[in-house]
């Protein structure tokens, strides 16, 4: 993990504003230090010197008011690094969200994307410290002592000689220790996890260490395991802590080093109190901000892991590649009269290594109901997904009426395909409004009889507001059962020519399932049906059925 | 500061005070921060007396100081890092400690989303919290205390006036710089909360309706959508940054005031020679080093209403009412009596307690003596685990008793009772640790011999003696290297090494292909030889020939009772259901 790298720069291209601001500032901080510097050292010089403060009230002033300006840009700092940080974290979601949806709508794999929403959500937060605070400081650490060194060159070349000399053990210090240390650090985080791990474990355990009498023993367990924890942490944490020992060695010693050399040439004589004072208020100030560029690392190293984790998300090959426009082929077949049949189809998921369909033939013959059969894990949802322009075939190909689906449009395919899988979503709105994602311009009335033939025209006329009643999130709650009737009238919405069916009422009790599947059979006759089997007794309500094992047909017993 | 730490204060009351520890850490952290200081001011005084260019040998000493800070800050900080984490871990153990100790008797009765896990989870963060009570929010303001004393008697002792002005000015960094930051960033984090929620919905609605919306056509619009919540989420971030970094100004102002007015009551007392040039640069450069004390209280003050609303919510679950309490003085077990486990006219209404859900038990009577195996059966929801659980006195019936060796159960002590009468339940929770271990769980000394033979008993041995490192396998989180089938032979492996004289078995055969089923059902029924009492609750019918009885629960009654060729023979319920998961079976067995 570098702490610049080209990938996340990328990432921050967004912010690449916010970014040319924070370095204007970081120039302009350098020189209000300087000018700090300077005129404290001024001022003291003269109080010392007994002039009164009528005299330096001018000079004081000025002090003031570079003091005054140095903490606007403190304050303009830190609120522009969290302005880029902001853009870069809304850019990144919006990447994922096309991606996700765009690129890579896959029908399987659920639990993928819910490890990826979780990313989009809380993980990017972790991103922040990266963009709002390690950057900016970078800059800082790079203009502060160049201007500090500039100044101090002319003034007295000594002490420039003992900062030059010094400067370069702090990173080099950072780098050498910080890599020693880099193992430790890590196994530090490892055991304060796994120590969480092991609380978490005996408490989710509780009822049945209850039940088998055994909750003295781990309670004395937790305080023997926090106390060995502990023993061995110390261990590791007196060499961790050596980096931050050895940093703060150097820049003490360097300004200890410098003072001291300072004031013998002054004894001596070979330098003025001014320059003398601006060297030693200076000499702080060019190590400090090395410092906090290690310490801000640090702080950003959780997100610097989850902006690789998204980025090697984001750089997944695409599962559907829209055809060029020219190679398009414009009349869309219909899946209402014609056959869509599958020739020596194999399917690879883009970016993985292992074929999950291997030389599949089978035809979805039109009005009829096609059941694919097999396991769980045989590929039977991947090739709904085929069938669905969800994923292309990465070998063979899939034709309906003698057209590779290739050639069409994605979004004219699926415009003839309606899905409903085996927990259908309500999203967050009026039911009218989940209704008319199927169609946006359908009429109330064909609304009501979209629900009528889904058996659940009586469920939606008992909702406080009818049709207007919001559900999912948020909303009003329904049950599995009508959440799904309520999907299929919005497939008989649709009106769609080719249905596919992961067989929307596994998942329900015996009476919502008989309600459920007795809408799907009419939302089934004479419509091109695609029904994606796991319970044995559905298939009987198939006109087909395709055998699937283990990717490959297998041919029915005899 | 009343009533809203009180349960901060609670909690930190639950570990031990360790206030020798913390006073030296917070010692070594105001001595690293005076180092610092006395390197700064040694040095601004050793500058300006060097330019009234006295004897260099008179300077020797003053230099000798500058390095001796300049090396003791960072010795010390070093040692107060060490300080303080060796508090924390300490700190750390005594609260997951104390903490478990008072969920113990709330579990399982008084947690009703218990189960959910998500409780369970925020308790443990919760917990995890609390840890930086110590490191980040006791010790910065008590070094920063002793700093800004030792800093304000050192300016006053050069010039009173000058320790009055840099006293005010670092109270006021201690106090009103932290308190502005920490309210602004309250304030942004609860409005940002809503919206942040709102922008959470919309994108795993998106994430997880993929390919829903995508054959609806609605990918882009969605995404519009997703991306109009985040627009509106990073404007209330882009304020909230615009108040952070105003906190931010404060505090540099107060410290260029600080140094600002120290100046102006130092140059006249220089001016009437009451003030020795070099201590002018002695102060000023103290003033630049003395702020470094307050810098760390902005987050403290952030990090102490983290503890606090997590020490509020820990005692909002510790605090809930105990259901299922042991008696005051609990009855013994009469050793002569014989120790059959009996329910008597069992009622249970309602949700006592929230633990179970919806299930009521009507008017029940169950008695398992020893030897005798008893099966328990019925469709789900018909009250079984119900039952198995007030068996345990994991709940209390609404009316009726439930009795061991004839002495209700709620006169003796749970665990009293749980010694004689084990539950493997069907959630049973897999530790993660060996395979060994976990079996272990139900009788401590057991040998690996014994061990093994419980898992050859429930067929699992073939399987971990294949393993390179046998029983001393790591199971993983919550069992995750097993399969399903193979963490509910673990559970009920548990039972049978236990030496209680009731085990209660839920649903033990799940997970397990047909085959296997009836070998498991000989093997519970044999421990009857051992003169044990054996419940198990099925709701597949398969294999329960051998038991002594099987009862049939629908709707918290039981409708038959009998053996199974009895069931079988009376053509009711048991041999309705009996019949459709045979043809079920058939079924599912030609698609294979």
């Amino acid at each position: 993990m570098k702490p610049v790298d080209p990938g996340l720069l990328r990432a921050s291209r967004p912010a690449r504003r916010h970014l040319a601001a924070t370095g204007v500032l970081a120039v302009l901080a350098a020189v209000v230090i300087v000018a700090q510097a300077v005129l404290l050292a001024r001022v003291i010089t003269r109080g010392v010197d007994g002039v009164g403060l009528e005299d330096l009230t001018p000079t004081l002033l000025a002090l003031a008011g570079v003091l005054f300006v140095r903490a606007l840009i403190d304050g303009a700092f830190d609120a522009i690094g969290r302005f880029g940080a902001t853009r870069v974290m809304s850019d990144l979601r919006g990447q994922l969200a096309e991606h996700l949806l765009l690129r890579r709508p896959g029908i399987e794999g659920r639990e993928r994307t819910g490890e990826l929403a979780a990313l989009a959500v809380q993980g990017i937060d972790a991103v922040e410290p990266y963009f709002a605070r390690f950057l900016p400081q970078l800059a800082l650490a790079t203009t502060v002592p160049i201007a500090v060194l500039l100044w101090v060159v002319p003034t007295d070349w000594i002490s420039a000689l003992i900062m030059l000399v010094t400067l370069p053990l702090i990173p080099f210090f950072m780098a050498l220790v910080g890599w020693a240390t880099q193992a430790q650090t890590e196994r530090r985080w490892r055991t304060l996890s796994l120590l969480s791990a092991h609380f978490l474990d005996i408490v989710r355990g509780l009822p049945t260490l209850r039940a088998h009498v055994r909750t003295d023993a781990h309670g004395e367990q937790l305080a023997i395991v926090g106390e060995r924890y502990r023993q061995e942490t110390m261990g590791t944490l007196r060499v961790a802590f050596l980096s931050a020992f050895v940093l703060e060695l150097t820049a003490m010693i360097s300004t200890a080093l410098i003072a001291g050399a300072i004031g013998v040439r002054l004894a001596e004589g070979k330098l003025g109190l001014e320059d003398g004072l601006l060297v030693l208020l200076l000499a702080p100030e060019l190590y400090m901000p090395l410092r906090q560029v290690g310490a801000q690392f640090h702080a950003s190293a959780d997100g610097l892991e989850t902006a690789m984790a998204l980025r090697s998300a984001l750089e997944q090959p695409p599962t559907v590649i829209e055809c060029a426009p020219a190679e398009r082929t414009t009349a869309a077949p219909d899946a209402s009269w014609q056959t869509i049949s599958f020739e020596d189809v194999s399917f690879t998921y883009p970016g993985r290594d292992v074929e999950v369909v291997h030389n599949v033939d089978f035809t979805i013959e039109p009005k009829l109901t096609t059941a694919l059969v097999g396991p769980s894990g045989a590929g039977k949802t991947t090739l709904a997904a085929l069938a669905l322009r969800l994923a292309d075939p990465t070998g063979g190909v899939v034709r309906c009426g003698g057209t590779d689906l290739r050639e069409l449009a994605v979004a004219d395919w699926r415009s003839q395909c309606a899905y409903l899988p085996q927990r259908a979503r309500l999203y967050a709105g009026t039911v009218a409004e989940n209704l008319r994602l199927g169609r946006a311009a359908a009429t109330d009335d064909e609304l009501w009889d979209a629900l009528l033939a889904a058996a659940a025209a009586e469920l939606v006329s008992e909702l406080p507001q009818g049709l207007e009643t919001v559900v999912g999130e948020g909303g009003r709650g329904l049950s599995a059962g009508e959440a799904q009737r309520i999907a299929i009238a919005r497939a008989f919405v649709r009106d769609a020519r080719l249905l596919v069916l992961d067989e929307p009422s596994a998942h329900l009790d015996e009476e919502s399932a008989a309600a459920v599947d007795s809408a799907l059979d009419r939302l089934r006759r004479d419509r091109t049906t695609l029904l994606i089997v796991h319970r044995p007794s559905m298939a009987a309500r198939a006109d087909h059925i395709v055998r699937i094992g283990d990717g490959a047909l297998v041919e029915a017993p005899a | 500061m009343s009533g809203r730490y009180d349960p901060l204060r609670r909690a930190a009351a639950l570990t031990a005070p360790r206030r020798r520890r913390l006073v030296g850490a917070a010692s070594l952290g105001t001595l690293a921060i005076v180092a610092s200081m006395g390197l700064l001011s040694a040095s601004g005084y050793l500058i300006v007396r060097a330019a009234e260019m006295p004897p260099v040998l008179q300077l020797t000493t003053v230099i000798v100081a500058v390095r001796f800070f300049g090396t003791s800050r960072a010795v010390l900080r070093y040692a107060e890092r060490l300080a303080s984490h060796d508090l924390a871990f300490r700190q750390l153990a005594d609260l997951r400690r104390a903490f478990f100790i008072k969920l113990v008797p709330l579990v399982p009765g008084s947690l009703p989303r218990l189960r959910a896990g998500d409780l369970l989870s925020r308790f443990v963060a919760d917990v995890d919290q609390l840890q930086e009570l110590y490191l980040r929010v006791l010790l910065p303001p008590l070094i920063a205390i002793g700093a800004i004393l030792v800093a304000g008697l050192a300016a006053g002792i050069v010039l009173p006036f000058a320790g009055l002005v840099l006293t005010t000015a670092l109270i006021l960094g201690a106090t009103a710089v932290p308190l502005a930051v920490s309210s602004v960033a309250k304030s942004a984090g609860r409005r940002q909360a809503l919206t942040r929620g709102r922008l959470s919905t919309e994108l795993v609605e998106a994430v997880d309706g993929a390919a829903e919306l995508a054959l609806l056509g609605q990918s882009e619009a969605r995404i519009a959508r997703v991306a109009a919540v985040d627009a509106e989420l990073a404007g209330l971030a882009r304020r909230d940054a615009i108040a952070g970094g105003l906190a931010t100004a404060l505090g540099s102002v107060v410290s260029g005031l600080a140094l600002v007015g120290v100046l102006a009551v130092a140059i006249p007392a220089v001016e009437d020679g009451t003030l020795r040039g070099p201590l002018l640069g002695f102060l000023a450069l103290l003033v630049l080093g003395a702020f470094e004390s307050v810098a760390t209280l902005p987050a403290a003050a952030q990090q102490l209403a983290a503890c606090g609303a997590s020490a509020a919510r820990l005692e909002e679950v510790t605090s809930s009412e105990v259901v299922v309490a042991d008696p005051d003085s609990p009855a013994a077990i009469d050793a002569a009596a014989p120790q059959v486990l009996r329910a008597e006219d069992v009622v249970l209404t309602g949700n006592p307690g929230g633990f179970i859900p919806h299930a009521v038990l009507d008017h029940v009577d169950l008695e398992l003596a020893p030897g005798r195996s008893v099966a328990l059966v019925g469709s789900s929801g018909a009250g079984k685990t119900t039952l198995a659980q007030l068996l345990v006195r994991f709940a209390d019936p609404t009316s009726g008793t439930v009795t061991f060796a004839g002495a209700d159960v709620r006169t003796l002590a749970q665990d009293e009772v749980r010694r004689h009468v084990l539950l493997c339940a069907q959630d049973a929770h897999i530790f993660t640790t060996t395979i060994a271990e976990n079996v272990r769980l139900a009788r401590r000394d057991a040998t690996d011999a014994e061990v093994q033979a419980a898992l050859e008993a429930v067929g699992l041995w073939s399987f971990v003696s294949e393993l390179p490192d046998g029983l001393e396998t790591l199971v993983g989180e919550e069992g995750a290297q097993l399969s399903g089938g193979q963490r509910r032979r673990l559970v009920v492996a548990r039972g049978l090494l236990s030496d209680a004289r009731v085990v209660l078995f839920d649903e033990p055969a799940a997970h397990l292909d047909p085959a296997a089923v009836t070998g498991l059902h000989q093997r519970l029924c044999a421990e009857r030889e051992s003169g044990r009492a054996v419940l198990v609750i099925a709701h597949a019918l398969t294999g329960l020939e051998e038991y002594d009885e099987i009862v049939v629960l629908h709707a918290g009654r039981f409708v038959e009772r009998g053996t199974h060729a009895e069931l079988l023979r009376d053509g009711g319920r048991y041999a309705r259901l009996a019949l459709e998961q045979a043809a079920a079976l058939a079924s599912a067995s030609e698609q294979r």
